[in-house]
């Protein structure tokens, strides 16, 4: 697979590593009365869905970024890639 | 002999080859089989199950017959199709999957226990006793069934890996592929040109059509000589293509030197990754043949590949050149074949044509309406029995060519799943529209197989996928050239097979599947496609059914009453032909496998004698043996005992070491760590205890502030890389707001463990005026400075060992010469380099954890650490390390002293009271670490013991079911040596 990374353009995905879906980066409050549950979600439950897929990919054999992926998970068409630290930072 | 006139081979290139321990003679240009036959052998191997005699059925990759072993020792390879193997000066070849001599097989006798091999025997024979099966059935089946045999010895040859990038790859040479190649040459792509025969041009080697009125070999030629001639275009013969995969990425592999004896300074094979911008699927096509009794006799083959060895080799497929021959058709193509053989001076019988209304193209004899209904000769065909409308006459042949039509080899189309769609004209599966991305089918692989249509093809694929990448590519001046009659009918298998007991009529070759087998798959309700393959076999084989699915397909389809596509359709999965794992693996085998990392201190801890040891990707120094130990025991002891009492040095680099830098760095690994990290003082370094998201203990090191906004981090070497990766997942994912920065310094600087009582004094003789009293640079400090005049280097006062000890920097390249320096200036006071044994001793005794204390199960709580896990602050993993679950595990960790001293407990061994019985409901836990401790002079251990903190003195034991060992242990602080840390802080 190639992957486009906003940076560099389209890299050959053995040089990253999968991690998974994205919602890896929505980490719970640890201040919340409910910290426990929300994060036993967060660990444990993911979505594997069949179709459209956000996911974080590192760019270990290069320039480090952590990208997210949108990826189809039934065609491996790759929707678009941006920096998993833009995408948290537009998120606050 | 029965070669013809002339072909494309060499006749001044004469070459000796054996087959089957005798010598015979072929050419350059031959292959195996076109040079048996050229010898007169039609006999070249045997069937998988029943052992049948069988011959050269096709002219390329497709065979499914003609199998054979190549070379002698370690090169000997099995398995190898004898129609693809260029002929060499000295190649030994034997057939395979016989015992005793070809002509005589003794497992021959399958065929007579055929009735029990039917479809599904596997399935249905061999169930009970049921022990019986891993002993003796299956042992014995793949004895019997086997098709080569391994050398058993390592591959001598050498492989390699290689990347192309593309705008246009045009996988096979013929005259579409060479079309395509020509046009975007011109327009200036940059090309592969993949072809998997050794001569480019296709079938246009094979056929005597005529380009621009000449001989194709003339136009192949000028096209070969253009393409090489621009810079743009890569050529690459004996290269196939075998497999899409996702966004443009291509498999193939070329067989450098497979025509060689030996490679030479040449690798064996290369295995090709090409990134392509679109590609050309001009691959060609497969001819298919037509059930019916008894076409197994070698000497039977298709009729395209039997033109084949008459234009291309100059090859006559029979025994003696008297010998006649028989074309059995279902349309125009089988004509051809006729022609071309009398053209050549061959005794051509006549053609036998399933069609009433027969056209005749030539002078011979045309059987209309007729069909093959039976053939004779054990180990080559001598006669064949024609039928028409019931009445049947025997002929003698000496070969006999099947043309039942071509499939278009839409194999790569397919492998995203891309089905392919029937054409009801063309009598055949055609590419789907919704093939691989990028991939355009072209000439005969896309059904446009007469000369004429697949040279225009491929030039259209090739505009048409340029245009889609944005290069404008022309029309270019194609050879004038012909579409040769094509006419067939849907005529798929000679009736009367299906259920009669004696006649077999064959569809999968190489796996012996004949018609009857359909039919009882059928029976059985085995109907789709999918179940027919797996009950019956069929195209399981190493040629995955080329020849043989569309024709099983046919005959399903007639069965039940369906048409061909509502029966099903084969999707064809990577890789095309077989590839050998040898090419796979690229030649990383043995100590290439992996990348392998050696330490600064390397080089001279070999000449110190040194044994190594894999740790991770690394190789550390294991020991240091001196001259009159007997055993890497002694060895350690002295290392170990002369840490305790002088001053030892140990290359520590392999640790992960991370440099923070920021505002925020302090906060940053306030949240990695479970511990208070942004209080440290600058000066001082700090434990620190990395816990999982989920709450288990992950991974430990130190954290050294340098300064308020710079701390010097380690990890385990185990897991240096995934750490790091770990905290920039947190820097990026989690809180990229932190003004923090990282980088991985694993292997910028070089460190070393100067440890034991004299350590102090040592370095003191190192150091640049840095004042190393206690009150200066106590336990735990940390500090910039200069040694050995002038060069920098970080010092650490920490402890892995227990002892007095720091742990000195340098930049990688001078770790060499510091350890040399270390050693020279410590020669007085006794200064011994230790490995990891040692190490590993040292903090055993010492009861400090390591790899197999954090493996992943254990908590803080029970590493002792619970209190590491600050409530004051959130950290990763700190509120599942609160969940119930692990709030309530209870095992702690302690230390194990043996009862009798010189027994030893291994690590791994599980923890019982006295006298309890033995099973998972009386575990008490179990040992991590254990080794001979020379300060206790006896075994200890560590482990995980049910409330073990509290069970201080009393006798439990560990029991090694595996090596039935039990041994009892006192179970006492995990702090062997100096509990009270008085000598850390000497």
């Amino acid at each position: 697979m190639l992957i486009p990374h906003p940076l560099l353009g389209l890299r050959d995905s053995q040089e990253f590593t999968y991690l998974g879906d994205a919602s890896l980066m929505q980490r719970p409050d640890a201040s919340l009365d409910n910290a426990e549950a929300a994060f036993c979600d967060y660990v444990f439950l993911r979505d594997n869905p069949a179709g459209v897929h956000r996911e974080l990919w590192f760019h270990e054999q290069g320039d480090r970024s952590w990208l997210v992926v949108t990826r189809d998970t039934t065609t491996h068409e790759i929707l678009g890639a941006e920096l998993a630290s833009d995408v948290k930072g537009a998120a606050k | 002999m029965t070669r013809l006139t002339g072909g494309l081979i060499d006749r001044n290139a004469p070459l000796n080859f054996t087959f089957n321990g005798k010598t015979y003679k072929g050419f350059q240009g031959d292959t195996l089989a076109s040079a048996l036959l050229a010898n007169g052998v039609q006999l070249m191997g045997r069937s998988f199950k029943y052992h049948r005699p069988r011959g050269v059925f096709a002219a390329g990759s497709e065979e499914p017959n003609a199998m054979v072993e190549l070379r002698t020792g370690a090169r000997q390879e099995p398995n190898t199709r004898a129609t693809v193997t260029e002929l060499f000066d000295g190649l030994i070849a034997r057939s395979q999957n016989h015992v005793g001599p070809l002509e005589r097989d003794f497992l021959a006798v399958n065929d007579l226990l055929s009735p029990f091999f039917a479809a599904g025997f596997y399935y249905k024979t061999f169930m009970w006793p049921k022990a019986f099966w891993e002993k003796l059935y299956e042992p014995m089946i793949r004895k019997a069934a086997g098709l080569g045999s391994l050398s058993m010895l390592p591959d001598p040859d050498d492989y390699d890996k290689g990347f192309l990038h593309c705008d246009l790859l045009v996988v096979g040479g013929g005259a579409a592929g060479l079309a395509a190649a020509l046009t975007a040459g011109r327009a200036g792509a940059e090309v592969v040109l993949a072809d998997e025969d050794f001569a480019l041009g296709g079938r246009l080697t094979m056929e005597s059509d005529l380009l621009d009125e000449a001989a194709a070999t003339d136009w192949i030629a000028s096209a070969k000589a253009e393409l090489e001639s621009l810079p743009n275009v890569r050529l690459m013969t004996r290269t196939t293509v075998f497999g899409v995969y996702d966004h443009g990425i291509y498999g193939a592999v070329e067989r450098v030197s497979d025509h060689l004896a030996v490679p030479g300074d040449k690798v064996r094979q290369t295995l090709w990754r090409i990134t392509a911008k679109r590609a050309v699927l001009a691959a060609g096509a497969t001819e298919r043949h037509m059930p019916f009794a008894d076409n197994d006799r070698p000497g039977v083959m298709l009729a395209g590949a039997m033109r084949a060895y008459a234009n291309r080799w100059a090859a006559s497929p029979v025994k003696q050149d008297s010998d006649a021959i028989a074309i059995f058709t279902n349309g125009d193509d089988g004509h051809r074949t006729a022609m071309d053989l009398i053209a050549k001076g061959a005794n051509v019988l006549g053609v036998i044509d399933a069609r009433d209304a027969a056209p005749r193209f030539g002078d011979y004899e045309v059987f209309a309406g007729s069909t093959v209904t039976g053939t004779k000769g054990r180990l080559g065909l001598t006669s064949i029995e024609i039928t028409r409308n019931g009445q049947s006459q025997w002929h003698n042949v000496g070969a006999l060519g099947v043309a039942g039509g071509w499939n278009p080899n839409v194999h790569l189309a397919s492998h995203h799943r891309g089905r392919p769609v029937w054409d009801d004209s063309l009598l055949a599966f055609v590419p789907g529209p919704n093939g691989p991305a990028g991939l355009i089918p072209a000439g005969a692989a896309a059904g446009k197989g007469g000369t004429e249509e697949a040279l225009s093809d491929g030039m259209r694929a090739a505009i048409t996928a340029l245009s889609e990448i944005g290069v404008t590519a022309s029309e270019i001046a194609l050879p004038k050239a012909e579409n040769m009659p094509s006419e067939q009918v849907a005529f798929w298998h000679v009736p009367g097979t299906k259920r009669a007991t004696k006649k077999r009529a064959w569809v999968d070759f190489q796996n012996d599947v004949t018609v009857k087998d359909i039919a009882l798959a059928h029976k059985e309700n085995m109907t789709p496609v999918e179940h027919l393959k797996r009950w019956t076999t069929l195209g399981m084989a190493t040629d995955q059914g080329k020849t043989s699915n569309i024709s099983a397909l046919a005959v399903m389809a007639e069965l039940t009453g369906k048409s061909i596509p509502e029966t099903g359709t084969t999707i064809f999965r990577p890789p095309y032909t077989g590839v050998s794992l040898g090419v796979l693996g690229g030649g990383d085998t043995g100590p290439l496998f992996r990348p392998r990392r050696l330490t600064p201190t390397h080089a001279w801890a070999e000449a110190q004698g040194a044994e190594f040891v894999e740790v991770g990707p690394w190789m550390r120094a294991q020991y240091f043996p001196r001259a009159g130990e007997a055993t890497w025991r002694e060895t350690v002891d002295r290392e170990v005992l002369a840490v305790r009492s002088g001053v030892g040095l140990c290359d520590v680099t392999t640790l992960g070491k991370v440099d923070v830098q920021g505002a925020d760095a302090g906060e940053f690994l306030n949240r990695m760590y479970s511990n208070m990290m942004g209080t440290l003082k600058v000066g001082m370094v700090r434990y620190g205890l990395m816990l999982r998201e989920d709450g288990h203990a992950y991974d430990d090191g130190t954290c050294a502030r340098m300064a308020e906004d710079h701390y010097v981090v380690t990890t385990t070497t185990a897991n240096a890389g995934l750490v790091y990766r770990q905290m920039e997942f947190a820097h990026q994912c989690l809180w990229p707001e932190l003004d923090v920065q990282l980088i991985s310094t694993t292997d910028a600087w070089a460190q070393i463990a100067v440890a034991g009582p004299k350590s102090r004094e040592l370095l003191t003789r190192i150091v640049d005026e840095f004042d190393l009293s206690n009150e200066a640079f106590p336990f735990m400090a940390c500090s910039e400075l200069t040694i050995c005049n002038g060069l920098r280097a970080r010092l650490f006062r920490i402890s892995f060992s227990g002892e007095l000890a720091y742990e000195i920097a340098v930049p990688a390249r001078y770790g060499h010469a510091l350890m040399q320096r270390l050693m020279e200036q410590g020669a007085d006071l006794n200064a011994t380099p230790y490995g990891t044994e040692a190490l590993a001793v040292l903090r055993i005794e010492k009861g400090h954890a390591a790899g197999a204390e954090l493996n992943g199960q254990t908590t803080a709580q029970m590493l002792g650490l619970g209190k590491m896990v600050s409530a004051k602050k959130d950290s990763i993993g700190a509120v599942m390390s609160r969940r119930e679950g692990l709030a309530a595990e209870k095992r702690r960790l302690v230390g194990f002293k043996s009862v009798e001293p010189q027994k030893q407990a291994m690590a791994g061994s599980h923890l019982f009271t006295e006298g309890a019985v033995q099973d998972m409901s009386t575990d008490q836990g179990w040992l991590t670490s254990s080794c001979y401790s020379p300060h206790l002079k006896g075994y200890i251990a560590l482990g995980f013991l049910e409330n073990g903190d509290t069970r201080m003195g009393e006798i439990i034991v560990a029991a090694n079911p595996v090596e039935g060992q039990t041994v009892k242990l006192e179970v006492v602080s995990a702090h062997f040596v100096d509990p009270e840390g008085g000598r850390l802080r000497a």
